[in-house]
């Protein structure tokens, strides 16, 4: 019976830490191997990046040893691993005359993201907390996401209304709310999926759920959409839409919202086709790349095009961090950070990535099937959805395999809001992987309260058995073995 | 630095990626694997049972004198309903059973109360106790009407669900 011992869950805190060193030492190298090539020597800048990572990474894990034990190993130095990347990667375009100074902000974020992230570890503790808050964070969803349009706190940049600038800071607060949003779709699921399963109308093979129960997601959505559509930002409607087909799917396990959802996103782009001459451009940008005066116009083709061209220059070993010319494709450091990497890391560096993206997706599922609530489920599989599809979008967007759309890939991109929101995601995700794998125990103490305590038991049947457990209570060795304990005795000799 | 040197880095900053997403592959094992064992639907009548040596490092520390050791349950396992397959480590907390979400383990099951039953450690023995429930717990063919002791192996039965424990 030692595979019950090994099946017993371990805390694998010492793993993660192996797991982040490394992590720590590729972010760290690529940092440095970037002032190498561009200044040809390290100087202290350097060391005290360096040193404030290694503090933030470290300072993570001592919090997660403390508070959450049994929360999953690998999420952590995949996260750091992505970001350090992303502050090298933003770090080695400082050096072009397009940016100055973003790495140093990057890092500042990244201090702010995690610090956060941690916090919120400490503070909610349990997961299942974010269940009381479905309603609240539908209105902060809502709140959210119509800031932006506000006259006097809304900023428009490149034709998308979606930031807010308080003093000298800008914020999209449409990143955060993600995470409202992926908590209202799972906590409303997870009050009214019965509902939803049961009631409804039989057409055909498909059975649609009365208007009713529905109401209060599609209004969520329709308003989520609406916003959008008003701030001409197309990636982040795809992106909810996504979100809310997945978790209705992953609630109902119905295959026919898989079909709606794929109807409606047809439909839908159909309708931005014709309606929204934004849509429009990008539609011709995607299939007539190549056109020389769609390549040639103002928010033309260009950037993708060098984005590819760039890819093709990195080959399958890249150039070299600090060789390449990512600074040709506009927004290197942020959208088109993905073009950035497969020029100067090449397919070998760009393929381990993205299997990096997709170990942290399955990380984030692997919470979802293990933990035992359906709020923690539904939650952590709608919070891996976001993450897959941001990944989807941007690699897509940028490999043409779908129009291009502002989405920012996760960890990697310049951009301060994207990153607390993903690092928010971690801690929530970190928190119902330790829901799951952490074995239910409140210490030494027996229960003693209720109806069930000693002497309520069958007088007859279990007569000796509490005897026995008084005896134990007290320290006393064990009583003589009562009738079930024999018998079970017996059944094991038995078998010897 | 010469250029040989940095190419040379530069490979061992792709090298080590790589290292990285093997090491996590090797490190997450058999991890992604739903176990075979969770996933049996026939209880099995007669749980092997552990020696007292082998369950050591449960908490609560049992008192023997040369008897035969009983086997401890370490293990709730829910062996027939909707959540078949769905495994509860016990340590020495009591147990809540029922549809409500505060429970410890959230039945998905429509024949089940808010807070159906309660499992709870008394010496080295689980009590099972009925909170009042409208449909009824059963324990092998008999209603509970009482808290009366679980054995490894026993069926507990809450609305269309069969839970057991095991060791």
């Amino acid at each position: 019976m030692s595979s019950a011992e090994t099946d017993h869950p371990k805390p694998r805190r010492n793993a993660e830490l192996v797991l982040l060193l490394i992590a720590l030492v590729i972010g760290i190298g690529a940092q440095v191997l970037v002032g190498l090539t561009m200044e040809d020597q390290i100087d202290q800048r350097y060391w005290i990046e360096a040193a404030v990572q290694v503090v933030l990474a470290v300072g993570f894990h001592v919090v997660l040893r403390l508070r959450a034990a049994y929360a999953d190993p690998f999420i952590l130095p995949i996260a750091v691993t992505l970001n350090g990347l992303g502050i090298a990667m933003i770090h080695r375009l400082d050096f072009t005359a397009a940016y100055e100074g973003v790495a140093d902000r990057q890092l500042v974020w990244t201090a702010v993201s995690m610090a956060a992230a941690a916090a919120l570890l400490i503070w909610l503790k349990d997961h299942r907390r974010l269940r009381q808050l479905t309603y609240i964070s539908l209105l902060v969803s809502i709140v959210l996401l119509f800031l932006p349009i506000v006259p006097g706190l809304g900023r428009d940049i490149q034709g998308a209304q979606v930031w807010v600038s308080i003093g000298a800071m800008s914020f999209q607060p449409g990143e955060l709310a993600k995470i409202t949003l992926a908590i209202f779709f799972a906590g409303f699921l997870a009050n009214n999926r019965d509902l939803i399963l049961l009631a409804g109308r039989k057409v055909g093979p498909l059975t649609f759920p009365r208007l009713q129960d529905l109401g209060p997601l599609f209004l969520a959505w329709v308003i989520a959409l609406g916003v959008l559509i008003v701030q001409n930002d197309l990636g982040n409607a795809l992106m909810f839409f996504g979100l809310f087909v997945a978790v209705i799917y992953v609630a109902t396990s119905r295959f026919s919202w898989i079909a709606i959802g794929g109807v409606f996103i047809a439909a839908g782009a159909v309708l931005a086709y014709q309606m929204v001459p934004h849509a429009r451009n990008r539609f011709d940008i995607w299939l007539h790349a190549f056109d020389p005066e769609i390549y040639g116009q103002m928010y033309g083709s260009h950037q993708l095009v060098q984005g590819m061209f760039g890819l093709a220059h990195g080959g399958l070993t890249g150039t070299g961090l600090g060789n390449g010319n990512p600074q040709m494709v506009s927004l290197a450091n942020s959208d088109m950070i993905i073009a950035a990497f497969g020029e100067e890391l090449g397919f070998i560096g760009l393929g381990a990535m993205l299997l990096l993206y997709f170990i942290l997706f399955s990380r984030y599922m692997r919470a979802a099937v293990g933990t035992r609530d359906h709020f923690g489920k539904l939650l952590a599989a709608g919070l891996a959805v976001i993450l897959v599809l941001q990944v989807f979008v941007v690699v897509g967007g940028i490999t043409r395999v779908i129009p291009m759309t502002g989405l920012v890939s996760p960890f990697l991109a310049a951009g301060g809001s994207a990153l607390l929101a993903n690092w928010l995601i971690v801690a929530i995700v970190l928190m119902i992987s330790n829901a799951a794998r952490r074995p239910i125990y409140a210490g030494p103490m027996l229960n003693t309260t209720g109806a069930g305590a000693a002497g309520t038991e069958d007088p007859l049947s279990s007569d000796q058995a509490r005897t026995e457990t008084t005896a134990e209570q007290t320290g006393v060795t064990d009583a003589a073995g009562p009738a079930a304990d024999s018998a079970s005795a017996g059944s094991q000799g038995g078998q010897r | 630095m010469s250029e040989l040197a940095i190419t040379v880095l530069q490979f061992g900053l792709l090298l080590l990626l790589w290292i990285l997403i093997l090491s996590i592959i090797a490190a997450q094992g058999r991890d992604m694997k739903i176990s075979k064992r969770s996933r049996t639907r026939v209880p099995r009548t007669a749980p092997p049972a552990p020696s007292a040596e082998a369950s050591g490092g449960t908490p609560a520390t049992v008192h023997h004198s040369g008897q035969q050791p009983r086997p401890r349950p370490r293990r709730l396992v829910v062996s027939e309903g909707p959540l078949v397959g769905t495994e509860v480590e016990l340590g020495s907390a009591p147990i809540m059973l029922g549809r409500a979400q505060e429970c410890t383990v959230v039945l998905e099951d429509d024949y089940a109360s808010g807070k159906h039953a309660r499992l709870f450690p008394q010496g080295s023995r689980w009590f099972l106790e009925d909170l009042g429930s409208t449909n009824g717990t059963w324990l092998g063919e008999e209603q509970l009407t009482r808290a009366s002791t679980v054995e490894p192996g026993d069926r507990i039965r809450i609305g269309k669900t069969v839970l057991e424990l095991r060791t």
